[in-house]
């Protein structure tokens, strides 16, 4: 009999679980439709919008820029130290370009994005949550989604593609600095391969993810802030799921668009 | 005559937690209707359901005979309320707080057009245009609760709220919010709810009082009967005693 509970108990924790994984999976699909329902509809706000563009776009470009730097650097001194066991140093500058444009560029841009961004997104509007700013707006006419939501979604979605692409330059840049400071190539033969082997394909491809790992990544910040819980504890639990969620679907839907690119 | 607002039969639980029961009350236009009652009892909730903030899981609340639906956006363009904390845009001055509604919508002003506006609702409240390019964070509590009213007065709405207008404030400055508040409503003929405990704004601010508990409106009535109405839960809210038909948790 007691035997028979705890499996009972046991299987209804499950079932909660899942039920409450998929009603929150449910509330965040319906709040991505909302926000992508309000972008496609007037009134637009286009001095908020700048405000985000600023804020989430040029005053990360540090932060991507300093990762990009660093990791171009150890990429061209990891690869040449993994190359020199199949005499494949001169590799090491269209593998560097390669991998920062398809994929450490838009991952490392996006997970960094996501610790800046998310968190403080989520901050504002879950501190505007608490102090009935977002129920003020209301009162005001105005519709708190396309007020603080869209113009976030928008700037981040936008903003990150040109963060990356940056981003992917001083990679590359890093990768030759090394290169050429630490692995002795020389400048015009690491210039020529990093060009010659890069295709198109590799440079749109990061685009489009970073395009996708913006959007997720305000939308996390979005989302948790607009649903954030009382006090400063909600606050600060709204702002650590943010950064969470955010990293962990930025990592699967790299994932899922490598698959989309380059499976066949 | 045809009240400005109507609330009949309006229910609203939050899980298996029953907030308001069954809440009717009718707002006559151009009063001062003042809800009072212990914390907890649903005032918030039903200002809030008014609004559309909460749905209500029953009953139906109408201004000037229509039922608030599809018409929101009519309701809250003649419409405005004063936040217990003020509820102030912290990114943007005091005065483009003032302003919001008059930068936005179809019949938005100019820049300085509304700027001029925002300085004179905010000298109607006793601040001076200095104020004005302050932000919020750079002003007194009392400060603020100004700015929030002179933010709820400043599209000439006719219905206006006060959720807790003295909530934190030293006695005299609540003096000075209660008497503002009334002189607004007066002279502005808007209609006006407020929710407060504090019964010096009630006496204040009122012309007519609804007493809020268990979920139902229990008293209702004109402010010179509060002190003889006879109501057993008045009377202990009014006095304020811990003996009475109200259960005070200890």
């Amino acid at each position: 009999m007691v035997l028979l509970r705890l499996i009972d108990d046991f299987l209804a924790s499950i079932g909660r679980s899942v039920l409450a994984l998929c009603g929150a999976v449910g509330h965040l699909v319906m709040f991505g439709a909302i926000t992508i329902s309000h972008i496609l509809r007037p009134p637009f706000y286009p001095r908020e919008l700048g405000i985000q563009l600023l804020r989430i776009g040029y005053f990360s470009l540090p932060v991507v820029g300093l990762t990009a730097l660093f990791t171009g650097g150890a990429l061209a001194l990891q690869i040449y130290s993994g190359g020199a066991r199949f005499n494949a140093e001169s590799v090491v500058p269209s593998i560097v370009a390669i991998g920062m444009v398809r994929e450490l560029g838009p991952v490392l841009g996006g997970l960094m994005v996501a610790g800046r961004v998310s968190a403080s997104i989520a901050a504002e509007i879950g501190t505007m949550r608490v102090t009935e700013q977002i129920d003020a707006l209301t009162t005001l006419s105005t519709n708190p989604f396309k007020y603080l939501v869209v113009p976030r979604v928008l700037a981040a979605t936008l903003s990150l593609p040109l963060l990356v692409a940056v981003g992917d330059i001083i990679g590359i840049f890093g990768g030759y600095l090394v290169g050429v400071g630490r692995l002795e190539f020389s400048s015009a033969a690491y210039i020529h391969n990093t060009v010659d082997f890069l295709e198109a394909g590799d440079v749109i491809s990061g685009l489009v993810k970073a395009a996708a790992f913006g959007f997720i990544v305000a939308l996390m910040g979005c989302y948790h802030g607009y649903n954030s819980g009382r006090g400063a504890q909600g606050v600060g639990q709204a702002t650590t799921n943010a950064v969470v969620t955010a990293s962990i679907l930025i990592l699967a839907t790299n994932y899922l668009l490598t698959e989309v690119f380059f499976s066949a | 005559m045809t009240p400005k607002i109507r609330l009949s039969h309006v229910a609203k639980s939050f899980g298996t937690k029953p907030v308001l029961r069954d809440i009717t009350l009718d707002v006559p236009k151009g009063e001062s209707m003042v809800i009072i009652g212990g914390s907890g009892t649903g005032k918030s909730v039903m200002l809030k359901c008014i609004l559309g903030l909460i749905p209500p899981d029953s009953g139906t609340i109408e201004v000037d005979d229509k039922r608030i639906g599809r018409d929101r956006e009519a309701f809250l363009s003649q419409f405005g309320m004063l936040f217990q904390g003020g509820a102030l845009f912290d990114s943007l001055h005091v005065w483009q707080n003032v302003a919001f509604r008059l930068l936005r919508g179809r019949d938005r002003l100019s820049k300085r057009e509304a700027r001029d506006v925002a300085i004179e609702k905010l000298r109607r409240v006793g601040l001076s245009a200095e104020t004005a390019d302050l932000f919020p964070a750079e002003l007194s509590g009392g400060m603020q609760k100004r700015v929030g009213l002179a933010r709820a007065i400043a599209a000439d709405p006719q219905i206006i709220f006060f959720d807790e207008p003295t909530t934190g404030l030293d006695p005299i400055m609540a003096g000075v919010i209660n008497e503002l508040v009334r002189e607004i409503v007066v002279e502005m003929g808007a209609t006006a709810i407020t929710i407060t405990h504090d019964m010096s704004s009630v006496r204040a601010i009122a012309d007519k009082v609804a007493m809020i508990h268990d979920g139902i409106v229990q008293w209702t009535g004109p402010i010179d009967r509060l002190e003889t109405s006879g109501d057993p839960y008045l009377d202990q809210f009014i006095t304020g005693s811990a003996t009475g038909p109200i259960e005070a948790v200890r």
